[in-house]
């Protein structure tokens, strides 16, 4: 299949700084993808390529095929863009704004799916408030419906929610979904790990310009080896010896112990009742990809 | 077509909504100065025979208005869309640098003629300015302003704060427009300045969109033609450049 976002070998530098180091990537049509990483890592960097807003040092990124340079109209047609910045332009009215939008992609009479837009993303009171007059998370709203008014392909996202009440950032995500369902494919990133965790079928992870994790999110958090582990409170507070070298912490009354199988767990209890040990509370913990991100990120130092 | 055309309406709106500031507040200062001018020199200064100073004036400062306004335009839109930022809407979008190109220096020259126009009118109501050769004036216009507008493309595009943008202005706009013979002809000058106003391309608009009304002029309106389409060329071919290229607008 053809990737819906190719990037090879590409490389980015500004000064002294290399905001990207000889990154590749495909994202394949109807993939919901996570882009990952610490500020600073490259996640908008590598978008402004995509995007044809910055220029690559080296290496090749095609949209559904068209090169973002040599093919640059056919491959800004695919693609949607929702930049981190909140920028906006204070002449206009949102629906003015989405309409002069849908004309930059040629598109003449988009009334219809703008005005879909605006009610899908709750903008319908502010249709014909200008921009300067809306807050912080309207403006982003807007931001993301700009993106979509030529309903392209491939919706890239940079942090569509910093900034966005959790109400929106509900709907915000069922309207992504549904579009992601209809078969367009989505990237985004984000620093709320939990969404990605529950939206994303694939993540990569980029750290001082470079990928170090690249997977889908259910094999990245299963990697987590060591990774559940049992919360307990105990009547007596009191751990079995044989249990002790299953112990990671023991705070606040708490005894965290690490469970590799689950099958581990009966173990522990039998060992408890055997002690007489009584169960007050009890909570399985296991690893999320806020783990795994923490991880990965602490075993790739690289430092310059 | 749409696309060119979405641009050019919003270039269009986006002057329009504030024609207080970019339409009448210019039109009002090229009055002022018309007025103070027409006071002071009028009884003293014959620049042809048999032509009044009014008459000599007021092409003059209808040309100065256009061109100013035009450089106004193209300038402190792109300024203004970069530092913003959304600039990467236009970025972002599929338009042909040529699209973008010709919607902002097509919007720039429409504003630039209002004005023009707008103070034509006024003084028209005070003074009869016969219009000999008004396709001479008319392609002067054009090309006059389409040679500021695309300055101002330039300029808005390489300038990164708005007082790089006010030096660009002050410093080349100003004096050349100043310079060019708005208010007197050059051979009222000493030989060594008429040399230098020969350098000056603003001179050459000027005197050509002036010929049309009063059918004399300083140099053969052909060869100013010559001189300020050969100028439009080579400064559009530098500005589509500049976005072809992605200078200062694309990291
Ligand atoms: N225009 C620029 N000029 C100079 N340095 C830049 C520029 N843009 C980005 N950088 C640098 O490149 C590196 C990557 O920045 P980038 O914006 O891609 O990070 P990011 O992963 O998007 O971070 P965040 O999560 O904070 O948005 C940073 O060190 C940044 O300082
Ligand atoms: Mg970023």
């Amino acid at each position: 299949m053809l990737p819906a976002l190719e990037v090879q070998h590409v490389s980015k530098h500004f000064g002294q700084i290399h905001a990207l180091a000889d990154v590749s990537l495909s994202i394949y049509p109807g993939e919901f993808f996570a882009l990952l990483g610490p500020n600073g890592a490259g996640k908008t960097t590598l978008i402004n390529i995509i995007a044809g807003l910055s220029l690559a040092d080296n290496g090749v990124v095609q949209v559904m095929g068209h090169d973002v340079l040599s093919d640059y109209q056919q491959a800004r047609l695919n693609l949607g863009i929702v930049p981190q910045e909140l920028v906006f332009d204070p002449f206009f009215t949102v629906r003015e704004i989405l309409l002069i939008q849908s004309g930059y992609y040629g598109l003449r009479n988009n009334g219809r799916w703008v005005d879909e837009i605006i009610e899908r993303l709750d903008l319908s009171d502010k249709a014909h408030a200008n921009m300067r007059a809306l807050s912080g998370g309207m403006k982003r709203r807007v931001l993301v419906a700009q993106a979509l008014v030529h309903k392209p392909p491939v919706i890239i996202l940079d942090e569509p929610t910093a900034g966005v009440d959790v109400e929106l950032r509900q709907t915000l995500w069922e309207f992504i979904k549904q579009l992601n369902r209809d078969g367009h494919t989505i990237v985004l990133t984000t620093h709320y790990l939990e969404e990605a965790e529950t939206l994303c079928n694939r993540v990569a992870m980029l750290k001082q310009g470079r990928i170090v994790a690249l997977d889908n999110t259910h094999n990245l958090i299963g990697q987590m080896t060591a990774g559940n582990s049992l919360r307990l409170r105990l009547s007596p507070d009191t751990l079995p010896e044989g249990l002790q070298d299953r112990l990671s912490k023991h705070e606040d009354g708490i005894h965290e112990l690490r469970i590799d199988h689950y099958v581990h767990i009966e173990s522990v209890l039998a060992a408890l009742r055997a002690a007489n040990i009584e169960i007050v509370e009890m909570h399985l913990q296991q690893p999320d990809l806020e783990d795994v991100f923490i991880n990965i990120m602490k075993n790739n130092n690289l430092t310059k | 077509m749409t696309g060119f055309f979405t641009l050019f309406y919003k270039e269009l709106l986006r002057f329009w909504k504030v024609g207080f500031q970019t339409i009448l507040a210019p039109m009002v200062s090229t009055l002022l100065y018309l007025l103070v001018f027409f006071h002071v020199l009028e009884a003293h200064v014959e620049v042809y025979p048999d032509i009044a100073y009014t008459h000599f004036l007021i092409p003059g400062l209808v040309m100065m208005a256009i061109i100013q306004n035009a450089f106004a335009n193209s300038s402190s839109s792109m300024i203004q869309s970069k530092i913003s930022g959304n600039i990467v809407f236009i970025l972002l979008s599929p338009l042909s640098y040529h699209t973008i190109f010709l919607a902002y220096v097509l919007a720039s020259v429409v504003r630039g003629i209002l004005v023009g126009l707008g103070v034509y009118i006024v003084t028209w109501v005070f003074f009869d300015i016969p219009l000999q050769l008004p396709i001479w004036s008319i392609i002067f216009v054009l090309l006059g302003s389409g040679i500021l507008a695309v300055l101002g493309l330039i300029a808005g595009i390489w300038a990164d704060k708005f007082d790089q943008l006010a030096a660009f202005q002050n410093f080349i706009i100003m004096p050349l427009t100043f310079l060019s013979g708005v208010f007197y002809t050059i051979h009222s000058l000493p030989s060594g300045w008429q040399y230098l106003s020969h350098l000056n391309p603003f001179f050459y608009m000027i005197d050509g969109f002036r010929y049309g009304f009063l059918g004399v002029s300083d140099i053969s309106p052909y060869i100013s033609l010559l001189i300020v389409a050969s100028c439009l060329m080579i400064i559009s071919m530098l500005a589509i450049r500049m976005l072809r290229t992605g200078y200062k607008l694309r990291h």
